[in-house]
């Protein structure tokens, strides 16, 4: 499986995404921005970062780059996209995912060992876990509140579209606790919390989130 | 237009404005014998910037000598003093290039802005000896912690290093957070940076081959960082002319991203002959500099620059400190490929001169010659000042009032309550609400980060190989005993980089004190530098480079002198790094080193009494090398599995944060640890550490400390929900935690 990780100008945890990718089993490919092929990976990953600096809102300037036509008409066709933190605000600004991200609550950025729960496995980057199940993830943002109106709030809500929540306390103002969500498809997901940074026990505060990456090569290629 | 070369000829008699641009008179007289005439005003802007304190190091530069002559023999040096950062070789073909440096005074006028540039220009000096930054580390001081001044200038700091470096994608792996008064209204905010490079990579700032270009690229040069000069531009242009330029750069981090990203794929290409980063004054620096590291000279089109504001004369041009610009040295047939490489990141790469043998740097505008100077005399030939310094009339007097006539708490319930407003006391508790404004995950090679003794990074995926980095400094033994107060700083360093797993290599120093125009503050300097020279030739470790801050007075009254030291250290596999945190239930709790009833500028005299005076812990370096010896056996032999230095705040602030950490708790008995039991927990005695040590590993232990002959006292066990010192007192976890976590939270929101 080849899983393509998107690298904007301004993109800092592109090479731990492929690190990611690689440790879970799969062979990661560096997609360019400027570059509008997708080069035939299986799925894709938007990684974080602050993509063109994001001096504009979070991801508004990455949504128009060369790369995106295509993978936006590949995620409607149903090929697996994740997109972590600053990949997630341009998900949301590609209207591939509901709602938008601002500003943390308490202005300050924050970087944490945060504990999710995984409420929805029903997509294809969360099938590897148990529903309910805890994880513990880094969260690092400056802007990372989640927000969208009351009516798409219980339309996710209601079809199970909220992927992870936020456990132990919400660290940044997110509208009930949502740490991340998918499309009704359930192959794009975007979360603000970054599994690629639990990988591996020495640099991580778990290896939780190699699970992403897992589930989608077993869903790509069922092994 | 700008006066040229041919005018300043014509008209010796021209008042120029040397005073003004903080030039002495002898040092304008020798100005005008260098060159056989006055200097243009392009000239005297450049020869003013160059020459001034924070570029010439003219008080430091005797003392500094030291370091080399009193360097310790090492294989490791791949780089010394000099370059733009030093380089060690940490094996396996990999070397590893770290700098620390200060930008305190921006950082007081602009918080945010002054931070984050300093940030920026650090990583900068990484960056131009061909390496990949990557981690960087701030160690900051401010005044009193309830100061109103302190609560603008903290967090504008912390918000400024974050929003920077996390926008660059380095992680910030540690640092220090300390308050006195002394830093009221001189804060300190230093700056450190990592970066590794395969040996054959490494790059130095030259600029040789006649014929070859001279490539400026990254942001257009704006009017920002000029200050004083602007004096020049007000003299010579009419009143339409901007005079008002600020001091203080801004930064763009995500300028700085894209010019990483490009400059390694530049050295990856083998594009570049020489390659400068463009910090203090600028393009007068990095021109002079590279031209007179050349073998030759140099002529820029100064016209050519690309500007953010097309208003800037030439000699702003020449002072300006925009940032993110770097400056490249390019074979002409490989300069389609450099430009491809820049247009791809979108970075303005623009050719602004041409190496040549004429052994002159000559700067054209518009055709005309407005500089011809001999580069040399710009960039290194400097004045060197033998500042007058002596021993302060106070100095005895502040050694004589020793704390121990301050009262000490000896009941239980007096030594709980001492305890516990310890731990919460702004220099010792929990520095998490700077912290976690810090990316620290980001590249995802992040062993160790704050609170751990030490940051370590893994260089190598695939055989292991790390680093480990730690800094410290202590101003008030410094200020007690300037000699002892440097060796110290570098003693905790050491210390800190040992007990993290990692065998120490070199060091990189930030030296910040008052005027040097003050015999008394030359006194600390000269007494600091000489302690560091000597104490880093006992312990075999280089120092490699860093920076020298002055000035960082109010009126008469200079901060502590703070001698702030970084040791780099290896780790050949980071799989065996130490923790400081307890991690499981029933391990032996040891205590290495012996402690004595040392508490002159110690925390407790500070924060209890408000007090300083008597003499700083007494120095001991064999015992430092023997206790870092043993933990890197320790170490490798998998004894420990968890280490934690004591320092700041005695044994009792080591344990706290050893049960902290991983919320693992520890019973132990301080009676075999020194006189009594305040002093066995609160003196700073040093070469000392905590371990914990597996039941069964406990007599391995004690046969290697023994043969390293490092004392053992054993304390007691890991466990339970409380901190317990036997018939002394006990506190339970959480109340220890909301403790040494509330305090940053109350002062700053």
């Amino acid at each position: 499986m080849r899983v393509g990780v998107v690298t904007f100008p301004g993109s800092l945890d592109d090479a731990d995404a492929r690190r990611a990718v690689r440790l879970a089993g799969a062979e990661p490919v560096a997609l360019w921005h400027a570059d509008a092929d997708l080069h035939g990976v299986d799925a894709v990953v938007l990684p974080g970062g602050f993509s063109y600096g994001d001096y504009l809102r979070c991801g508004a300037i990455a949504r128009f780059a060369p790369v995106m036509e295509p993978l936006v008409e590949a995620a409607h066709g149903g090929l697996p996209v994740l997109g972590i933190c600053n990949g997630f605000q341009v998900l949301c600004e590609s209207h591939l995912l509901p709602g938008a991200l601002i500003r943390n609550d308490h202005r300050k950025f924050n970087c944490v060992d945060q504990a999710l729960v995984v409420e929805s496995t029903a997509t294809v980057w969360t099938s590897g876990y148990a529903t309910g199940q805890r994880i513990v993830v880094p969260l690092k943002n400056g802007e990372g509140g989640y927000v969208a109106d009351e009516k798409t709030l219980d339309g996710l809500e209601a079809e199970g579209r909220v992927v992870v929540r936020y456990a132990g306390g919400n660290p940044n103002g997110s509208y009930r606790d949502i740490a991340g969500i998918s499309n009704e498809r359930g192959n794009v997901v975007g979360l603000m919390p970054h599994p690629e940074h639990a990988v591996e026990d020495l640099t991580g505060p778990s290896t939780d989130g190699l699970t992403f990456f897992t589930s989608a090569l077993k869903a790509v290629v069922g092994v | 237009m700008s006066e040229t070369v041919k005018h300043a000829e014509t008209t010796p008699e021209v008042q120029q404005p040397w005073r003004e641009l903080g030039l002495k008179e002898d040092e304008y007289a020798r100005i005008r014998e260098i060159l056989g005439r006055r200097p243009t005003s392009a000239e005297l802007a450049m020869y003013s910037v160059m020459w001034s304190e924070h570029c010439s190091y003219k008080s430091s530069k005797l003392h500094l000598a030291q370091f080399g002559q009193k360097a310790p023999k090492t294989d490791a040096l791949l780089v010394g003093i000099g370059e733009n950062a030093g380089v060690v070789d940490i094996g396996q073909g990999w070397a590893v290039t770290f700098k620390v440096e200060s930008h305190n005074h921006p950082s007081y006028v602009e918080p945010y802005q002054g931070a984050a540039t300093g940030v920026g220009g650090i990583v900068r000096d990484i960056m131009s000896m061909g390496a990949r930054p990557v981690a960087v580390m701030d160690p900051l001081r401010f005044g009193p912690a309830d100061a109103e001044d302190t609560r603008r200038v903290l967090p504008g700091v912390v918000a400024g290093i974050g929003g920077y470096g996390n926008c660059l994608g380095l992680p910030n792996i540690g640092g220090e957070v300390v308050f006195d008064p002394s830093y009221a209204g001189n804060p300190l905010v230093n700056a450190l940076c990592v970066g590794v490079v395969r040996h054959e990579d490494i790059k130095l700032a030259f600029a040789s081959g006649r014929g070859n270009l001279i490539v400026l690229f990254g942001a257009a040069t704006g009017g920002d960082g000029i200050g004083g000069v602007s004096v020049l531009a007000s003299e010579t242009f009419d009143d339409a002319h901007p005079t008002k330029r600020p001091a203080v750069q801004v930064g763009d981090p995500f300028m700085e991203k894209v010019l990483i990203e490009c400059c390694l794929e530049v050295f990856a290409a083998d594009l570049v002959v020489g390659i400068q980063d463009l910090g203090g004054a600028g393009l007068s620096c990095a021109t002079s500099e590279l031209a007179s590291a050349g073998d030759g000279g140099m002529t820029v089109w100064l016209d050519r620059v690309p500007l953010r504001d097309s208003s800037l004369a030439p000699e702003e041009i020449l002072m300006s400190e925009s940032q993110e610009r770097m400056c490249a040295v390019v074979e002409p047939a490989k300069l389609d490929a450099f430009l491809d490489i820049c247009a791809k990141w979108d970075v303005l790469a623009t050719v602004i001169g041409e190496v040549d043998d004429s052994g002159r740097l000559t700067v054209q505008w518009h055709g005309d010659t407005i500089v011809d100077v001999p580069p040399r005399s710009v960039a290194h030939d400097g004045p060197v000042y033998e500042r007058p310094f002596a021993r302060p009339s106070w100095q005895d007097a502040l050694q004589a009032d020793d704390p121990s006539s301050l009262p000490r708490p000896t009941s239980g319930d007096e030594l709980r309550a001492t305890l516990l407003q310890m731990v919460a006391a702004p220099n010792l508790a929990s520095k998490s609400w700077v912290t976690d404004q810090y990316d620290r995950y980001v590249l995802g090679n992040t062993v160790l980060a704050q609170p751990e003794d030490a940051g370590v990074i893994r260089v190598d995926d695939e055989t292991h190989l790390g680093v480990a980095l730690a800094t410290d400094g202590n101003g008030r033994f410094a200020k007690l005993d300037p000699y002892a107060g440097a060796q110290l700083a570098l003693s905790e360093a050491y210390r800190n980089v040992a007990v993290s797993g990692a065998r120490p290599l070199a060091v990189t120093d930030c030296l910040n004190f008052g005027s040097p125009e003050d015999p008394d503050v030359m006194w600390q300097f000269a007494e600091a530098t000489r302690g560091l020279a000597d104490a880093c030739l006992e312990l075999g470790v280089p120092v490699t480079g860093g920076n020298v801050s002055f000035y960082n007075q109010t009126g008469d009254a200079a901060i502590n002198p703070t001698p702030v030291v970084g040791v780099l250290g290896v780790v050949a596999d980071v799989r065996r790094r130490v923790p400081i945190g307890f991690g499981a239930a029933d391990e032996v709790v040891l205590l290495l080193g012996e402690a004595r009833d040392e508490l002159g500028g110690s925390e407790w005299a500070h924060h209890v009494h408000g007090h300083l005076g008597g003499l700083p812990p007494r120095v001991d370096l064999a015992a430092e090398k023997a206790l870092g010896a043993l933990m890197a056996a320790a170490a490798d032999d998998g004894l420990v599995t968890a280490a934690h230095d004591v320092s700041d705040g005695g044994l009792a602030q080591t344990l706290v944060e050893m049960v902290l950490r991983r919320g693992v708790g520890a019973s132990v008995t301080v009676d075999d640890v020194a006189g009594d039991a305040f002093v066995a927990l609160f003196a700073e005695s040093v070469a000392r550490a905590v371990v914990a040590v597996p039941a069964d590993r406990v007599a391995d232990l004690e046969a290697s400390a023994s043969s390293y002959g490092v004392p053992v006292t054993r304390l007691g066990n890991t466990g339970g929900e409380t901190l317990v010192v036997q018939g002394v007192l006990t506190v339970a976890v959480d109340e220890l935690r909301a403790a040494h976590e509330g305090t940053f939270p109350a002062l700053f929101g």
